[in-house]
């Protein structure tokens, strides 16, 4: 085991997208009781680096693999396809028109306040993730359709941003 | 110290004697030093036993200065050379201090951090913390009998970067050695959740004289962890005694005060401030120098209706923070109330109704960091008991980035990110040739550099001349366990590579630190040079303790001849221990540091293995790609 191991392998974990949450909770735990830097607080120099690294990886480890996004961009990159070298390829039209609609619904009910139309947009598109999530969990852990799942990773991007702001002009109105 | 010395639980590491460690919440208000005597966490009172120590520390002309009660009782006769407050000015420039009109100092403008000038000399903010602390050291030491192995120093969840170094230089300049800085709401939920035995969600509302912290943990088998935190560190109790002071000069139709009278006339507002906790009504009187009297009353709903929005400006980052945890109100099973500001009933009403249910306030609010702290110290020392075996996960406050074109900010570690925690960003030239490039670190959510705080600013030179965007520099920035920043540069293409590491610019060099220490030594008449020989055999002998600890426990991860050679060099060690020369005992511990650096990597290795063992991926069902997000 070493500090450039994979994210999966730190927490013996099988690379997969599919990944029991609680299972990831606990053992990022095991693993932070052992290296955090509260345990050689009272070390040497190089324990206390050692540590901070150890720790410093643990933690970036856990915040790419608890969110699906992440994991399955992680897996992608594992897997030799860089989704940055192929940012430059344009999305199908059908997907970019639903996009706008998406956008149009969420800027009219901000601009009107409408607390429940925003609620409800919420709720669409979760349901609508959670349906491409579990597409997106086919293609990688059986299918291994690496360019496929590329695609449709990409398009989740678009998404998950979408989702974002609808929650901040929840949060607008909040306040 | 022990060198990747793990104890299973219920199993102490070592045999070996209790180490003084302790808690200290240093305070805007007060101050308080606490400890852990036979696995319970106690505040250590004055010889008057009292636990408050003022945060007031008065200069004299001949160089002498007096901490705490003495201090704050002559603030107003001496209001100029009487520091309150001090809190409010670490790590903060002239600009960023409000009321700024009403405080009676001379303020001297310098680089990063103000100063102020007294009739001792000029002194920096970190000096007066450091001679806050200084008190109660020398309390600790007294009560506890012997020199103390180290300190946790709490601060407020929402000091940024340049506050917390701040902070951290305060303590080295009292002589501490600072095992962690922790998040006051942090330590708070430390003593609350050991005590009670608490799970599941709890907030942390956290008032006190200066400074306001929201804290969100999750609380699981002993794991606390931090969602997510946010505040104003410049918003307390301060804020509503200048908003009776105010009043009352609207009320009394009061010409300019005095420097004297407006510090009278403060302490009546806060001693009113302190009655309408218990009375429906407080009388404010004062006979000022210039002969007027004050005398008005002010009751209960009107002390609500001027401060009401000093409390909805709490609730602010309450949301804030609730949403950064990706959670409801409903999810919230406790709130524990810190801070003596939240004795003040409008308070507990706010949040109350905010939180729709009754807020803990079962822990006296001025100790209870103050005893998490001293807790958090005890393990951090070594004294592990097993049945306190917990872990602490916070996070930073504020989000860190770098200055880009335009001005803009460049978001490298989002707010709420667990610590410790790193992260690289790329970046290029925008010029042929370019060979040197500013680099201008911020901290703040904002957009704009000019509306976040600066941290440092620093130039990568020496980048190999190229076409504009072919070099890549590679900016990664450390925020370690205290939150504190580092951050490194470096050029990846060429085969020179340049690299930097800052300190935030409104830090102490360790030149200055050793200064201040000098100058403060001649006063204490302490023997400077005996005192570091003294800590370095101290250091020397806890690493000999610890390394033959290790190999006690762990042979098998080593060759015959790499244990020869460290037991070579252990003794060589301990040669240079028994001798006085400081230098040579640091090289000898250099020596032993690099001789035992692939023992400790090792023993890294089995302990995380270890961890996971008994393990076994079959075991892996129940499958969810996701749910996390609510």
């Amino acid at each position: 085991m070493d500090l450039t191991a994979d994210f999966f392998s730190l927490f013996e974990l099988p690379k997969s997208f599919r990944l029991n949450l609680s299972e990831l909770d606990s053992r990022y735990r095991d693993v932070q009781a052992q290296v955090h830097p509260d345990r050689f607080a009272h070390g040497s120099e190089l324990e206390r680096r050692l540590s901070m690294q150890w720790a410093t990886r643990a933690n970036e480890a856990y915040q790419t693999l608890k969110k699906p996004l992440e994991r399955a961009k992680y897996l992608l990159e594992l897997a030799g396809h860089d989704l940055q070298a192929e940012s430059n390829t344009a999305m199908p039209a059908d997907f970019l028109i639903e996009q706008m609609e998406w956008r149009e619904a969420v800027a009219e009910a901000r601009t009107g306040g409408d607390h429940h139309e925003l609620e409800h947009l919420h709720q669409r598109l979760a349901g609508d993730l959670r349906g491409r999530y579990d597409e997106l969990g086919e293609l990688l852990d059986e299918c291994h359709d690496y360019p496929l799942a590329t695609d449709r990773v990409r398009r989740l991007m678009f998404l998950e941003k979408l989702l974002h702001e609808i929650d901040d002009a929840l949060a607008s109105l909040d306040d | 110290m022990a060198l990747f010395q793990i104890a299973e639980p219920g199993e102490s590491a070592a045999p070996h004697e209790h180490k003084l460690a302790v808690g200290i919440d240093l305070g805007t208000t007060n101050s308080l030093v606490a400890t852990v005597r036979s696995g319970l966490a106690v505040c250590l009172n004055d010889d008057q036993g009292r636990p408050l120590l003022p945060s007031v520390v008065r200069y004299h002309a001949d160089g002498s200065y007096e901490a705490g009660y003495d201090a704050q009782k002559q603030q107003a006769l001496d209001p100029k050379n009487t520091i309150v407050s001090v809190k409010r000015f670490m790590g903060r420039g002239l600009k960023d201090i409000a009321h700024l009109e009403s405080m009676p100092y001379d303020f001297i403008e310098a680089p990063g951090m103000v100063k102020l000038k007294t009739i001792t000399g000029i002194k920096s903010p970190v000096e007066v913390s450091a001679d806050i602390l200084k008190n109660l050291k020398l309390r600790a030491e007294a009560a506890l009998g012997g020199e103390l192995v180290g300190a946790v120093i709490t601060v407020p969840a929402y000091f940024d970067d340049a506050q917390r170094q701040a902070t951290k230089d305060a303590a080295r300049l009292a002589g501490l050695n600072v095992l962690r800085l922790l998040n006051e709401p942090t330590a708070a939920a430390i003593a609350y959740g050991l005590d009670n035995a608490a799970e599941g969600v709890y907030a942390v509302y956290d008032l006190g004289g200066g400074t306001f912290d929201i804290s969100i943990l999750k609380l699981t088998k002993g794991v606390f962890e931090v969602l997510a935190t946010g505040g104003d560190s410049a918003l307390g109790g301060d804020d509503f005694d200048h908003r009776i002071f105010c009043w009352v000069i609207e009320q009394a139709r009061l010409q300019p005060l005095s420097p004297e009278d407006a510090r009278l006339l403060m302490m009546r507002c806060r001693e009113a401030k302190e009655f309408l906790t218990l009375n429906p009504e407080a009388p404010i009187t004062a006979r000022l120098n210039s002969g007027e009297l004050v005398d008005v009353k002010l009751d209960v709903a009107s002390f609500a209706e001027i401060t009401q929005t000093l409390i909805s400006k709490t609730l602010q980052p309450v949301k804030k923070a609730l949403r950064d945890a990706g959670l409801r109100v409903d999810d919230v099973k406790g709130v524990v109330m810190v801070g003596g500001a939240t004795r003040m009933p409008q308070v507990q009403k706010a949040v109350g109704d905010f939180f729709r249910q009754e807020p803990l306030t079962n822990l006296d609010p001025d100790k209870v960091v103050a005893l998490g702290a001293a807790t958090q110290a005890n393990l951090l020392a070594g004294n592990k008991t097993g049945k306190d075996d917990w872990l602490l996960l916070d996070v930073i406050p504020l989000s860190l980035g770098l200055e880009t074109m335009g001005g803009l900010v460049e978001k490298v570690i989002p707010r709420n990110s667990t610590i410790p925690t790193a992260r690289a960003q790329e970046f290029t030239t925008y010029k042929d040739g370019q060979t040197a490039m500013a680099i201008q670190v911020v901290q703040g959510e904002r957009e704009m550099v000019a509306d976040c705080r600066s941290l440092a600013r620093f130039e990568l030179r020496g980048i190999p001349p190229m076409v504009a965007g072919a070099p890549r520099i590679r900016v990664t920035f450390q925020v370690d366990a205290d939150g504190l920043l580092s951050v490194t540069a470096r050029e990846q293409t060429s085969g020179t590579e340049a690299s930097i590491t800052v300190k935030p610019s409104y830090g102490l060099s360790d030149d200055e630190i050793a200064e201040m220490l000098k100058a403060s030594m001649t006063h204490a008449k302490d023997d400077a040079m005996t005192r570091a020989l003294r800590e370095a055999q101290v250091e020397a002998e806890r690493m000999i303790e610890a390394t033959e600890a290790a190999l006690a426990e762990d042979p098998h991860l080593l060759s015959a001849a790499e244990t020869e050679k460290i037991k070579a060099t252990i003794a060589k060690l301990r040669e240079t221990v028994a001798g006085d020369n400081r230098r040579l005992i640091n090289i000898a511990m250099d020596d032993l540091g690099y001789e035992t650096q692939e023992f400790a990597h090792r023993r890294m290795d089995q302990s995380i293995k270890r961890a996971l063992a008994g393990r076994s991926v079959d075991e892996l069902q129940a499958l969810t790609p996701h749910g996390e997000e609510k």
